[in-house]
């Protein structure tokens, strides 16, 4: 922005960013989702933040008990299998106020494995079905380490049963990650917004 | 500010107070094979007091010299870090060949009795893993560290790249025992070994 004053520029383009301290979070990206079969963020995503965080809100699956998950990418490829080791635990109350347990669950991690990551299992696709949630994803671009990430989703699940779910791990590469992709494992992702954020 | 030109004002002051954002980088600190990394209130530009109501710190791929776990503690004075903490903690952990371990479990072994040397990772297993690969991520909440009334909560979250090895999701959350304001903050490899990586102090204003 510049502040122009009979011809005396007061302020030059790019003075307040400079000047004042403009906030660490910055919203760099926003796919909405319609009916779609990925969402896919494939820009952005180097070495100006060692941080990004993905906020999903309000996914919808078009299919019942569709699992929403996640995978990343190297370059320019387009395949989303980097090799991933992970755990995955969750927290589950029934609306009929049974069902009550936090576990381990086995069936959703990922042991030097290129599948997709499960973020939420089982997912309601009833009309008022959603899944919120975060996923940090550190230092993408590094080039001597694993790139960790880590990830917290709520949403109902087919039954109706409040899950809460925690995975994380890391991709075990070395080479700078470029590229994330969301997606259903079965069906489209009928409705939904991912932000994605980079942290100074 | 206010900009104000031949007596008209363009720009009230406030103006440019909105949209900037509620989390603000205070401090980066990025060690390299080095004994300590502290972030102490007004030492290299560092704020940790009642300027903020939550401070963040972001662990980026942190590691010691030959795998030993990373603690941190807490100081009052600016010189003793040895404030002593309650705390809880818990992992989730898989290891890459799929079978020797994938559980969630408590780690009694981790946690403190009014001990003054928390670790924050690698919990539950000796420590990260010994490769040049190898490292830590994730971040830490402290709340109302200035406060002269109540205990200081924290909580933790990290992930690592254990000696299994493995993945481990460590939590870790507890409280600084002491109604004295908390000032600044060290994380240190366990057995006098070196750390390195990077440290991200955050403030949380209007939280």
């Amino acid at each position: 922005m510049g502040v122009i004053s009979n011809g005396t520029t007061l302020l030059d383009a790019g003075a307040l960013d400079s000047g004042i301290a403009t906030g660490s979070m910055t919203l760099l990206s926003t796919s909405t989702a319609s009916s779609s079969a990925t969402i896919d963020f494939t820009s952005g995503i180097n070495s100006t933040y060692k941080e990004y965080i993905f906020k999903y809100t309000d996914i919808h699956p078009q299919t019942d008990t569709a699992n929403f998950s996640f995978q990343t990418d190297i370059g320019t490829d387009t395949n989303y299998n980097v090799t991933c080791t992970s755990t995955f635990f969750q927290a589950i109350h029934a609306e009929g106020d049974g069902s009550e347990e936090v576990s381990y669950n086995s069936g959703n991690e990922l042991g030097q494995a290129d599948d997709f990551q499960i973020i939420a299992e089982n997912a309601n696709a009833d009309a008022d079905g959603c899944i919120a949630g975060f996923l940090h994803l550190y230092e993408p671009s590094n080039t001597s380490k694993v790139k960790h990430f880590n990830t917290n989703s709520e949403y109902n699940q087919a039954g109706n049963l409040c899950m809460n779910v925690r995975a994380a791990g890391y991709f075990n590469t070395t080479t700078a990650l470029t590229r994330v992709r969301f997606k259903m494992s079965s069906g489209n992702i009928d409705a939904g917004t991912i932000k994605m954020y980079g942290i100074k | 500010m206010a900009i104000i030109s031949n007596a008209v004002t363009i720009a009230d002051a406030g103006a440019f107070s909105v949209s900037l954002g509620a989390l603000t980088l205070i401090k980066t600190l990025t060690v390299s094979t080095a004994s300590t990394a502290t972030l102490l209130h007004g030492s290299s530009s560092v704020v940790f007091d009642s300027t903020y109501p939550i401070y963040v710190i972001k662990y980026i791929n942190v590691f010691s010299n030959a795998g030993q776990n990373i603690a941190m503690n807490f100081t009052t004075d600016g010189s003793n870090y040895n404030v002593n903490i309650q705390s809880s903690t818990f992992v989730a952990e898989h290891t890459e060949d799929d079978s020797t371990q994938a559980r969630l479990t408590y780690s009694s072994g981790y946690d403190e009795t009014n001990g003054t040397d928390q670790v924050v990772f690698n919990i539950n297993k000796g420590g990260l893993l010994n490769a040049g690969d190898a490292s830590a991520s994730g971040e830490i909440y402290i709340f109302n560290p200035s406060s002269t009334t109540y205990a200081k909560n924290f909580i933790s979250r990290a992930n690592s790249m254990s000696e299994y090895p493995g993945s481990t999701d460590n939590f870790c959350s507890g409280y600084a025992n002491t109604t004295s304001a908390v000032t600044g903050v060290r994380f240190h490899a366990l057995t006098s070994n070196t750390i390195s990586g990077t440290f991200k102090l955050y403030g949380l204003k209007d939280s």
